[in-house]
């Protein structure tokens, strides 16, 4: 073991005999032994005494605590429950592969419940972020530093303030350099004489950073008694005048912020409403059991995650003409074997699909449970595009906006450019011409109706993405969808786009005023007096076979 | 012939003898004690009632191994009421009418639960109610089970104050009776405690709110301001999930603005994707985590009777256990089922919680918990950061809302009022 740590810390090692000629060997056994102490301190019950622990371990100069640290900030430090030492786990098809913390000796695999998890607080997981980002600062990767700078960031004492001002002048890399500047700024305006403080505001002035705009925002205000919190005039004014530049820049990025939020709610609502678009805007059928073929589509995700664990993102490739097939045939044996006979009675096709919405829900109940299924998001689609600290866009969102044109663009060559498309056209524009001059009718009501479906399906996987995987989840949508159609003009696949995202904008950009209950209202109403006005729609469908 | 008649006679006599001793054993057999089980299985709230259902069938089964009540079987009498409010009243009425039901283990939301009161009321039956609710409420006939706000809402806001020392709050709801009165209570301890009203924001949104984006932007900005910022949550159910993916999306780590929920337990953690809720926390009077004898003996039967070793627990499950074997210690004391007598049998209950302490019914026909807090780890597990040193009382009035600050509930004589003002000295009548 001596051998192989001897490996493992040669580098640190060298560090130390070039600083210190006269320690050797001996210092190494020293830190080994604390090393050894502060691990088997972790394995204690109480967070106390973890928190100690991770200090302790901190100080010691070893390059392997930084790997331990970060398997504990991560939740994959456990203690082997059959022989009791430290180990860190990695997930395997089979288990956990271990390593061993202190000497990194590889120990095979392992099941979950042979090991017991070192759980960590929040209060720890933040002193965790500090020191392992103190530790890495001299690390070769310039993201691993820029990263551990913005985690000292986060809490500055004096210790990480100093080290901060000796790494500045070894730094290469602007990126870095610029980011510890930030700190050291940012605390030279809390503590500098007036020309630091001044020289700080002109640094400051032009990073768009929420840190500064809060501590130029003290620097201008006044505290209980009145009296400004700054003393001198000349700092508050080139304050507020930075303030002013930076408040500017900040409602563009806020009016960005909400079109981006009202064009993606739109986009949910145009997948929602598209299938919709078709079933009830071409061929006149009020479908209430479409909210649960999104549903079912929604499902088929969970289901295909379920049968490939291990590949997240290729599930979701493949759960999207799943979720096709399965909707569009669910739909095509609803309208074969229910609506088919009811065409030209709204009325009872309206309560016998709202009877096939509950039927279907009630299925799903007894498959599945009633419960919730968790549904997870694969790693390129969490997280946010950072643009800087007041604008950051969420790539699921994103990514449903195009998906949602990309849907809306392929719905529309359909239409416009196959076969299929031709004599739907030709059937709802007029049923009895098209009998005559021989389109099989019947078949293609079942197909339009099945194409509808599919697209619904599709939007359900969309939807697993944001929300809720249950049997609830269609309901939700339903009324929704129903609106946006109205809305756009039935009939009209361009209506439903551009009243989605109309309907989308608007309810963003009423919410921070009205809140989003009120929001929701307020939308309502303005579209029942838009049909007032408008019964057809945005965008009627005009010509003789409408009126008949 | 007079023989024949006779002797026909006799067998008739026999006959109907025969027949009287069966029918008179027929009905030893039925002679059993219902009980009322009165969660949705269908709708929207089947999600949380269903597992409630199932483990008032386990807790009845395991008493008539252990040989029923009273020398006579236990029969579960489970109805649906289907997530529909006025439901709950007509299904109610129909187990107290119709089967007769000794007590009711019932009702998920505060609106389903007040919907029931009239007529468990009416018809003098029993309702034991599992889930934390938001107080001002107490009523002859039922049993709160669940939380008090001071049993899960207050300490809360204490452990976030001094252990996290946040300083500005925002309260997060779902727009209906338990959020808004919560957060009424909520907002007035705040001011209380000093914190100024700019460090406080309201913000409600419908039932199954699934687009968080602008409100956890205005989190993210109300949050940014300098000061600790800490969110408290009584988002109901469904609109958790797309909460909580916007705030892991939107960068908002539990160690910059953590969110402690009412209303998310390890049943709900169970199907969600739990990396983005990693640190959060969560106040509760029961984990599934919590290491007793007599919590891993409860999950081991739960596996056992549900057949399916993955299937969590819960605190509104630990609220029916508690609350089912205090109604069975009751009525053994009170050697009937006879409402009046139970619940005068009842108060003063004691029976040990899984938690290692022992849950006492109160006057006011709350329950005495612990308060345990919670941080959410990436199994679904909760695991504990805080908890009270003893058990708390529940408080059916709470004491930092003015109007409600001088009323008091208690069932024992010589009050015997779910509404007793203690500075008028009079009881309103009105319990809830």
């Amino acid at each position: 073991m001596k051998a192989n740590s001897f490996r493992w810390c040669s580098g640190a090692v060298l560090a130390v005999i070039l600083m210190l000629p006269t320690l050797g060997l001996g210092q190494e056994n020293a830190s080994e032994a604390a090393f050894s102490a502060a691990l088997s301190t972790l394995k204690g019950a109480s967070m106390a005494e973890r928190g100690q622990a991770i200090e302790q371990l901190a100080a010691v100069r070893q390059p392997r605590v930084v790997v331990v640290l970060q398997a504990l900030l991560e939740g994959r430090l456990f203690n082997l429950k059959a022989d009791d030492r430290l180990v860190i786990g990695e997930t395997v098809e089979e288990g956990y592969r271990l390593i061993d913390a202190q000497s990194a000796e590889s120990l095979g695999t392992a099941a979950r419940s042979a090991m017991q998890k070192i759980a960590v607080t929040n209060n720890l997981r933040a002193s965790l972020r500090k020191l392992i980002g103190r530790l890495q600062l001299n690390n070769d990767d310039a993201d691993v530093r820029l990263a551990a700078v913005k985690a000292i960031g986060k809490a500055v004492d004096a210790d990480s303030l100093a080290l901060l001002r000796d790494h500045l002048v070894l730094e290469q890399d602007a990126g870095v350099q610029k980011a510890i500047k930030l700190i050291l700024g940012l605390e030279q305006l809390k503590r500098g004489d007036k020309a630091q403080r001044l020289a700080a505001i002109a640094l400051l002035k032009d990073q768009a950073s929420r840190d500064v705009v809060n501590r130029l925002n003290g620097l201008v205000e006044k505290d209980t008694e009145g009296r400004f919190r700054e003393p001198d005039g000349e700092v508050r004014r080139q304050a507020e005048a930075a303030l002013a530049s930076i408040n500017a820049r900040l409602q563009l990025y806020a009016a960005a912020e909400t079109l981006f939020f009202g064009l993606s709610l739109g986009a949910v609502l145009v997948l929602a409403a598209i299938g919709l678009a078709i079933t009830f805007g071409v061929m006149g059928v009020i479908n209430m059991a479409h909210g649960e073929l999104m549903m079912l589509g929604a499902y088929t995700t969970y289901v295909t995650q379920q049968l490939m664990p291990d590949s997240l993102g290729w599930s979701l490739a493949i759960a999207i003409p799943a979720a096709f097939v399965i909707s569009g045939l669910t739909g095509i044996a609803i309208e074969r074997g229910i609506i088919r006979f009811l065409y030209g009675r709204p009325l009872e096709t309206l309560l016998a699909t709202f009877g096939v919405s509950l039927f279907l829900q009630q299925t799903v109940r007894s498959i599945f449970s009633p419960l919730n299924r968790s549904v997870a998001t694969p790693d390129w689609m969490s997280g946010a595009w950072r643009i800087n600290d007041f604008l950051s866009l969420t790539w699921n969102r994103f990514y449903i906006l195009v998906f949602c044109l990309l849907v809306f663009a392929l719905l529309l060559q359909i239409l416009r450019r196959t076969r299929l498309g031709l004599e739907v056209r030709a059937v709802a524009q007029n049923r009895n011409m098209a009998k005559a001059m021989g389109i099989p009718t019947g078949r293609v009501d079942a197909l339009t109706f099945g194409l509808g479906s599919g697209i619904a399906g599709v939007a359900g996987v969309a939807l697993s993405q944001i929300t809720n995987v249950g049997p609830n989840l269609g309901q939700v949508y339903i009324v929704d969808s129903f609106m946006v159609v109205v809305f756009g003009g039935v009939g009209n696949l361009w209506g439903t786009l551009v009243a989605g995202f109309s309907l989308g904008i608007a309810n963003k950009l009423l919410e921070p005023y009205a809140g989003a209950v009120l929001a929701k209202i307020l939308v309502l109403v303005f579209i029942i007096l838009f049909i007032q006005k408008r019964p057809r729609g945005l965008f009627p469908q005009r010509g003789r076979a409408v009126e008949g | 012939m007079n023989r024949l008649s006779s002797k026909l006679r006799s067998l008739g006599i026999a006959g109907t003898l025969a027949l009287l001793t069966s029918t008179a054993g027929a009905a030893k057999a039925e002679d059993t004690i219902k009980v009322g089980v009165l969660h949705s299985l269908s709708g929207t709230m089947a999600i949380s009632e269903t597992t409630l259902k199932d483990t008032m069938l386990m807790l009845i089964d395991e008493q008539n191994k252990k040989g029923g009540l009273l020398g006579k079987k236990l029969e579960a009498v489970v109805v649906d009421p289907a997530s529909n409010w006025p439901l709950f009243a007509e299904k109610a009425r129909e187990l107290l009418t119709k089967d007769k039901v000794a007590s009711i283990f019932g009702c998920w939301t505060s609106v389903s639960r007040k919907s029931v009161l009239p007529v468990v009321e009416e018809l003098n039956g029993l309702l034991f109610y599992p889930v934390q609710y938001e107080g001002e409420e107490s009523s002859k006939n039922v049993f709160y089970t669940g939380a008090a706000p001071n049993q899960q809402a207050i300490p809360a806001i204490d452990y976030l104050m001094n252990d996290l020392k946040a300083e500005r709050w925002v309260l997060a709801g779902t727009d209906y009776v338990y959020p808004r009165t919560t957060n009424k209570i909520l907002e007035a301890y705040l001011v209380a405690k000093g914190v100024d009203k700019k460090d406080i924001m309201i913000n409600y949104t419908p039932f199954g709110h699934s687009d968080w984006q602008s409100i956890v932007a205005e989190i993210k900005k109300f949050g940014s301001a300098g000061k600790k910022t800490a969110v408290v949550s009584t988002i109901n159910g469904d609109a958790n999930i797309p909460f909580y993916k916007e705030l892991g999306n939107q960068g908002i780590s539990s160690e910059q603005i953590p969110v402690v929920a009412f209303s998310v337990g390890e049943e709900e953690l169970s199907g969600m994707d739990t990396k983005p809720l990693v640190g959060h926390l969560a106040a509760w009077n029961y984990f599934m985590s919590i290491d007793t004898t007599k919590n891993a003996d409860f999950i081991s039967k739960w596996h056992d009777f549900i057949k399916n070793p993955k299937r969590v627990t819960n605190d509104p499950m630990e609220a029916h256990y508690i609350g089912f074997n205090m109604w069975v210690k009751a009525v053994e004391k009170a050697g009937t089922t006879d409402p009046d007598a139970v619940q005068k049998a009842i108060i003063g209950m004691e029976f040990p919680n899984l938690t290692g302490g022992i849950a006492k019914m109160l006057p006011n026909h709350h329950i005495s918990k612990p308060v345990l807090i919670g941080e959410i780890q990436d199994d679904g597990q909760l695991l504990t950061v805080w908890q009270t040193n003893t058990l708390v009382e529940g408080d059916a009035w709470s004491d930092f809302l003015p109007e409600s600050k001088p009323i008091i509930a208690d069932w024992t004589a010589p009050i015997s009022c779910g509404n007793y003002n203690t500075e008028t000295k009079q009881c309103s009548g009105q319990n809830f």
